[in-house]
């Protein structure tokens, strides 16, 4: 195991994930290309931080690279991924094998895409406790009832036999943040988690994202490209452009008075409700 | 926003056309484009062997009207029929009933060769501006395209109305020999506005037109409808998830759930006083820039049902908050309620309680 405990000296007390001066590259067919410059950012304990960015801003590398999941011609050439005192980008596959499942669970658009369509729900739930827990298959199976329970499946006894394809889109979503969840981990990092549902159901994951953040006091980093849901649900908020943050604080100050050119930009283009309609002027057929 | 607009956030009572109504039972004005009336779609239903194979309702009941130059907006969640009535609007899909009268002739009625030249004045745009474009052909080809297959104009004139409709829609020259690959989403979409343009339509059926684009590009787009509505007249139906953007584009908006229009009129007064709990449900559910953080607000639970088996009754009782006996056993029809259209029993007393 090559993670090592740094204490660092400028960190505050309830920093969960520190990422500093993070810089990734691509090789592709013209050439190496940085694709993130020096990113930096902090995950407090316990709260939500929103990246924000368009697409191409590189706010999904950014996680991928958390992860240690950057595509394979992708590289980490610089920079350091503090997680609970631990360099994630220094440690070996394995603790980040260990980290991805106990430390920090992963939810992502596709809840379709990321669930096993050949298992029934209770049977990946259980795979994933039996992988990183110590708790006896009873214990499983009353945990995965529990998690079911926890994240607003209706019926969970009934459920845990059922297959993916069997549920909506909204309470697939569901699912996967329940096996994100299985292990308590301390971060949940949600990549644009709600961007492929409904209005209705996404008021309904970000509720639920919401109770559970206070009910488990786990920390959130939330990826989203929509600045009315960082105003749902961010306390911190990364600005990120061309591989770039741009800007990062507090979600009401950069929501209210951003300071950055581009996030003022951002928040112009936005259509928001509490701009009037336009007025239908009467004219005559051609 | 011209300053012309301003005025109707002070009197949003008065702001309603009282002469002309916003039913579709009124009579015809002058400045009517198009009337749709009593429009369904049902898929499947066939008789097979010993069985009958189940009938999606995907359009149930819909009627609305669209003046020129006007924006209705149609709203809904997946799923609700609102693609489905813009496809039937042009043409796109063949109605199981009702009628769609624009400038005064049946489209139902059409026959193909009839319809042909009908598409040219009612044009539609996709959510997908790359999917719409054909690969192999350069940007000024494909703009020129329905000219030619129109035979609209001299064709020795074609390349320069090619230029103007280029200029119209803000792209640069220099992409008129590209690729529609080698162009970003939102030239795209813009090239796709370009040729539906080029048929100089009266209306255009706008199908999530800017769902797939970055905000920053997305704002570009819509301003470019707006101001190509100011100048050529043209109608749009414009059919959208995100109430938002809908807010900045519609004069009218429709909601549509399960197959059916339960809510419509002017967009401000509709926003601001909701009187289906539908409406006021998608409204409570949009992430936005002027709601605070963790301020409480009513959620629908459950998921949508399914249109193949639409509840009994008010199509929204398995999911309305304030459902009473009466919805599950009584079909509300669309009524007038002031200037507005509901299609809730109980749509006078969200009125008078808010």
């Amino acid at each position: 195991m090559t993670g090592m405990t740094i204490a660092e000296p400028g960190e505050g007390k309830n920093t969960l994930l520190a990422v500093e001066d993070l810089t990734v590259g691509f090789r592709t067919a013209r050439g190496y290309a940085d694709v993130l410059h020096a990113v930096s950012f902090r995950v407090e304990q316990g709260r939500t931080t929103c990246v924000v960015g368009e697409s191409g801003s590189g706010k999904s590398v950014t996680c991928q690279a958390i992860l240690g999941l950057v595509p394979r011609n992708g590289r980490r050439t610089g920079g350091r991924i503090l997680f609970a005192g631990m360099d994630l980008a220094a440690a070996d596959e394995a603790t980040l094998e260990r980290i991805r499942g106990r430390g920090i669970g992963m939810v992502f658009q596709d809840p379709l895409g990321s669930l096993n369509p050949l298992h029934t729900v209770g049977a990946q739930l259980r795979e994933t406790l039996r992988l990183h827990t110590d708790l006896s298959e009873l214990q499983r199976q009353k945990r995965a009832l529990d998690l079911l329970a926890m994240v607003g499946i209706p019926e969970p006894e009934q459920r845990l036999a059922s297959y993916v394809h069997q549920f909506s889109g909204g309470m697939a979503q569901r699912i996967m943040i329940a096996m994100a969840l299985a292990c308590e981990p301390q971060l949940l990092i949600a990549d644009e988690p709600t961007t492929a549902l409904d209005v209705t159901i996404q008021a309904q994951i970000l509720d639920l994202l919401n109770r559970l953040k206070a009910e488990l006091g786990m920390a959130i980093l939330f990826i989203t490209h929509d600045l009315g849901v960082v105003a749902e649900m961010a306390d911190t908020v990364v600005v990120m452009r061309h591989g770039r943050v741009v800007e990062t604080g507090p979600a009401a100050r950069v929501l209210s008075a951003p300071e950055a050119p581009y996030t003022q930009t951002l928040l112009a283009a936005m259509p928001r409700l509490d701009v009037a309609a336009p007025v239908y002027r009467q004219r005559s057929a051609r | 926003m011209t300053d012309a607009q301003r005025p109707q956030t002070q009197g949003p009572q008065m702001q309603g056309p009282k002469t002309q109504g916003t039913g579709s039972q009124e009579r015809e004005m002058p400045d009517t484009l198009l009337t749709v009336t009593h429009l369904r779609r049902h898929f499947g239903g066939r008789h097979a062997l010993l069985r009958r194979e189940r009938t999606i309702r995907a359009v149930e009941d819909v009627s609305l009207t669209l003046r020129v130059g006007e924006t209705l907006g149609l709203v809904g969640e997946s799923g609700c029929g609102k693609s489905t009535t813009g496809r039937m609007i042009v043409g796109l899909e063949t109605p199981s009933g009702g009628t769609i009268t624009f400038k005064g002739r049946d489209l139902t009625r059409l026959t193909p060769k009839d319809w042909q030249r009908q598409r040219r004045d009612v044009q539609m745009i996709f959510q997908n501006p790359q999917s719409a474009l054909d690969p192999r052909l350069t940007i000024a080809r494909q703009i020129r395209e329905p000219l030619d297959l129109h035979d609209i104009g001299a064709r020795a004139g074609r390349d320069e109305e090619v230029a103007r409709l280029m200029q119209a829609v803000a792209l640069p020259v220099e992409l008129a020999d590209r690729y529609p690959h080698q162009i970003s989403g939102g030239q795209a979409q813009r090239v796709v506005i370009a040729r539906a343009l080029a048929m100089r339509p009266s209306l255009i059926v706008c199908d999530e037109p800017v769902s797939a684009l970055d905000v920053s590009v997305q704002a570009t787009v819509t301003d470019l409808l707006q101001d190509l509505q100011e100048r050529l007249d043209i109608a749009y139906l414009f059919i959208s998830h995100d109430l938002r953007v809908v807010k900045k584009l519609s004069h009218r908006v429709a909601v549509m759930y399960l197959g059916q229009i339960v809510e419509e009129g002017l967009t401000d007064p509709l926003y601001r006083q909701p009187l289906h709990p539908y409406t006021m449900a998608l409204l409570a559910a949009i992430p936005d820039l002027s709601v605070a953080k963790g301020e409480p607000r009513a959620r629908l639970v459950g998921d949508p049902p399914s249109p193949a088996n639409p509840p009994s009754g008010c199509h929204f009782h398995t999911r309305c908050p304030y459902a009473q006996p009466r919805c599950s056993a009584e079909k509300p029809e669309l009524r007038a309620v002031d200037d507005r259209r509901v299609r809730c029993h109980f749509a006078e007393d969200f009125r008078t309680a808010s």
